[in-house]
């Protein structure tokens, strides 16, 4: 079909709309005023004009019958659903009454500042909480704040920096460029980037690779595409992936795998470590992982003696492992004694061109903005900053789990509001009905938000409608390229994250209209400074710069040879030795600034839940729910209410082997009980044989948005949402990483008569 | 002008969805219409716990490989090549494709009347 358009507005995707982490360059087309067709841009070296379903949906996502187009203020109680439409100054005027009132009565540390994952949010959300005065950013809700943040903490420890399996994403020319090598083979380890981009990553590289002749060695404790097309399929139990590696390690060490040249020049504690590994042979870790030690040993084989030249590409269940930060420590010294560290084909150094970011990413870059004295005084104040010392050295956010215990105990201060932007923590946080009654129990909450959702219904005293990333101005620093994301059109009177934030950031201090008397142009320009370029220059250029300054520290390879990566310009890592620290002071000495100790060297711990650690509740709930699986046409809550995404994904359902059918007498498309003592959600039985029989896989994020929006049901989050059964407070001991997410206990109970009917489930918008 | 077609290496295709939701914005289909539909077919493997898994995009009789797009001038193959997560479909005339065909384990080509 033929789509007329005026004109064609060139842009880079990042937040709301595919809801991703972005990076890909987009075409907008428009017409009077309004997007008519996305496609993805061609001339673009990040996706090379693929656009995936979530973007190519955007025209049903932006002009959505039930989008919220102005800011709302709720009538009546909590829950009921009643809002009133008012005037964005009317809004403002109402936070800033309300937080200012709370600030004169308990201090401005009272209010606690809530985004969802990396997307453009943390910037201008830090932005109101720090010039308001709160030192608590959150991400409340995330268990064991494991989300890429121990990883990247534990790869900042041990190599002072933290790297990416090289796809060639930091060459314009990607992989053409010269410098550039294929990985020889690709460890996908807890991840399925064929679903998703995670962490800053476009998922489909991985697939570039492969059909380029990248071999693959795939570690999930579920089947799928690319466990299909893997060399090595290292099919283990969830959570275990910490006595993998320690295995994988001594086994490589034992053999004399290893890259002895590097690991005698750059790395420190390799006797150390080895000793450690030792206390892992491959017959204990193969009855802890279920893996079976031939195959452990034959993939240990390959990946290291491919190396140097072999690329490991992590995810999220690393993170979600206990003790999160050790397992992401046990896995970069497997990239780090093959000699992976910064080459073509390895694990490249991720430094972001020209060193810009977005916003304040760690304390360090925090005390580059705001001042020494500043981030002493946020990292004094900080929730959990106490308990946990890799809160005060590390990223600028607060402990999850500490947060909700302390908004519904009112100790060790009290909390009594929150600022909840573009997140959905009613229906994405663990232990959901934890975190709706602490958040019922605030005085006020804002919601920043582009649809009604559980956290609106239940929660909202003020609604402000965001804007999608094709309605606004921004820009992206992460990794590579420096781009920056163009406005199309306006949609109602919905705004922009970053200019919400600068308007209430201005009120709360009136000073900042001194520093950025344009706002975020200002703002922006000033964080372009390092790249010669201001906004305008980059649009002008087409939108993006790859940094490619041949001898810069944003230019791969070897930059330890160089010299380009430590402040004191010697060769070496930006660690306090210089080397790559197998054993870790410095992780040791994050953890000892709080009441916890860690061992500087990597372990492994049994999981929260487990046959092991609690026997007796296995017995009741013998099978393990893996949360997270991705799907293709949603990200996290979002897009349950989007037509074309709906109809391909339409069931919150549970994928059971065959095996557990049997037993269970389950058919596909029966719905059933998963239940444990945290209470019970229904699902749709999926039976696949790429499931392990112990284990059962869902969906996180589900609500149902075509039911009823009003307390109680709110789109029927507590009957399908799976963090119903999640815990919070099995967060791992530094406070990074844990949870049990990937691990929780349960048992499915198939639905006898008399059981209530099946949600009405539905694609939206049909009949 | 030869007869055009689409060849597809189901090695790569892995179930993305994204040349469905491109046909339905390129042909304003709604909920229920396909031009491509994607089906996923899950092996169980005899005598093994291996199990394999393939994707394939089915062509429906909507599919009239993007004329008007590509006619247009607006580009030069289909919404669906375009935006195929894996590139792993291509578009030309059939006796071209059939030879790629050849050289590739396992593809389908599909061509309409």
């Amino acid at each position: 079909m033929r789509m007329e358009y005026d004109r064609i507005v060139n842009t880079t995707t990042w937040s709301a709309g595919p809801g991703c982490h972005g990076g890909c360059g987009a075409k907008l087309y428009v017409k009077d005023g309004r997007v008519v067709k996305v496609e993805g841009d061609e001339n673009h070296p990040w996706n090379f004009g693929r656009g995936c379903s979530r973007l190519l949906a955007m025209t049903q996502y932006m002009y959505h019958p039930e989008r919220i187009l102005w800011p709302l203020k709720r009538v009546g109680p909590r829950g009921d659903g009643n809002f009133a439409r008012i005037s964005w100054d009317e809004a403002y005027d109402l936070i800033e009454e309300n937080f200012n009132k709370i600030k004169e009565n308990y201090g401005a540390k009272a209010v606690i500042f809530i985004q969802g994952t990396g997307r453009d949010i943390g910037g201008p959300m830090s932005l109101v909480a720090y010039n308001y005065g709160s030192p608590n950013w959150s991400q409340l809700g995330l268990g064991g704040q494991a989300c890429y943040g121990p990883r990247l903490g534990a790869m900042s420890c041990i190599q002072g920096d933290t790297s990416v399996a090289d796809c060639s994403q930091f060459f314009e020319k990607r992989f053409d460029d010269p410098r550039y090598r294929l990985p020889n083979y690709i460890v996908v380890w807890g991840q399925d980037p064929t679903r998703g981009c995670p962490d800053g990553f476009y998922g489909n590289w991985i697939i570039d690779c492969m059909k380029r002749g990248s071999k693959l060695i795939v570690v999930d404790p579920r089947q799928n595409f690319l466990t299909s097309r893997a060399e090595h399929h290292l099919q283990l139990r969830p959570g275990t992936d910490g006595a993998l590696a320690l295995g994988m390690l001594g086994a490589i060490i034992e053999n004399g795998w290893y890259n002895k040249e590097f690991v005698e020049k750059w790395c420190l504690g390799f006797e150390e470590l080895a000793e450690r590994a030792r206390e892992y042979p491959l017959d204990r870790v193969a009855s802890i992982t279920w893996v079976p030690k031939e195959q452990i040993l034959a993939a240990a084989k390959a990946y290291a003696l491919a190396s140097p030249g072999s690329a490991i590409q992590w995810g999220l269940p690393i993170d979600q492992a206990p003790d999160g930060v050790i397992v992401a420590q046990a896995i970069n010294d497997l990239w780090a004694i093959t000699g992976n560290i910064d080459v073509p084909g390895g694990n490249v150094i991720a430094r972001n061109a020209y060193h810009v970011s977005a916003y304040p990413f760690d304390n360090y870059q925090l005390a580059d903005m705001y001042g020494d004295d500043f981030v002493e005084q946020v990292v004094q104040k900080r929730i959990g900053s106490d308990e946990y010392g890799w809160l005060r050295k590390w990223r600028c956010y607060i402990q999850p789990d500490v947060a909700v215990r302390q908004m519904l105990t009112q100790n060790p201060y009290p909390i009594k509001a929150t600022w909840i932007q573009t997140a959905n923590p009613v229906a994405n946080a663990a232990d959901m009905r934890l975190h709706y009654e602490a958040l019922r129990a605030m005085d006020f909450n804002v919601v920043i938000d582009l649809f009604h959702n559980p956290t609106t219904m239940s929660v909202a005293d003020v609604i402000l409608p965001a804007a999608t990333f094709a309605e606004r101005t921004g820009f992206r620093a992460w990794f590579q390229p420096v781009q920056i994301i163009s406005p199309a059109v306006n949609v109602g009177e919905c705004r922009n994250d970053w200019e919400i934030a600068m308007d209430m950031a201005q009120r709360f201090n009136p000073e900042l209209k001194k520093r950025y008397p344009n706002g975020i142009k200002d703002y922006m320009d000033w964080r372009l400074e390092p790249t010669g370029m201001t906004y305008a220059d980059l649009q002008a250029r087409g939108g993006w710069k790859w940094g490619d300054e041949e001898g810069s520290a944003w230019v791969p390879y070897k930059r330890y040879e160089r010299g380009v990566l430590r402040a004191d310009g010697k060769p070496g890592f930006r660690t306090p030795s210089g080397k790559v620290e197998l054993k870790s002071s410095q992780n040791a000495e994050w953890g000892a600034t709080g009441v916890t100790r860690v061992d500087p060297l990597p372990y492994y711990q049994e999981p929260f839940e487990s046959e092991m650690s609690t026997p007796d509740l296995f017995k009741k709930y013998p099978l393990i729910m893996v949360t997270g699986r991705r799907s293709a046409v949603f990200f996290h809550s979002e897009h349950r209410n989007i037509p074309w995404l709906r109809e391909c994904d339409p069931h919150p359902d549970v994928e059971i082997h065959p095996s557990v059918a049997r037993d269970l007498k389950l058919e596909n498309g029966e719905w059933v009980w998963i239940e444990n003592e945290r209470g019970r959600i229904r699902r749709k039985v999926k039976i696949n044989a790429g499931i392990h029989p112990k284990t059962v896989s869902v969906l996180h994020g589900w609500w149902l948005p075509e039911t009823e929006g009003r307390a109680p049901n709110l789109f029927s989050a507590w009957d399908v949402n799976c963090n119903v059964l999640v815990p919070t407070g099995a967060q791992s001991r530094t406070g990074y990483g844990g949870n049990a997410y990937k691990t929780t206990l349960v048992r499915l109970v198939k639905m006898h008569d008399g059981s209530p009917a099946a949600p009405p489930v539905s694609v939206w918008g049909r009949g | 002008m030869g007869k055009k077609g689409i060849l597809v290496d189901m090695h790569y295709c892995t179930g993305c969805h994204a040349c469905e939701i491109a046909c339905k914005q390129e042909n304003g289909f709604g909920v229920g219409n396909w031009g491509i539909r994607i089906n996923e077919i899950i092996t169980e493997k005899p005598n093994s716990d291996r199990v394999h898994f393939d994707y394939l995009p089915y062509f429906t009789l909507q599919c009239n490989l993007c004329a008007e797009r590509i006619a247009s001038g607006e580009d030069t193959k289909p919404s669906c090549v375009k935006h195929c997560g894996t590139a792993c479909m291509q578009y030309g005339e059939i006796e071209d494709l059939a030879k790629e065909m050849a050289a590739k384990p396992r593809a389908i080509l599909y061509s309409p009347l």
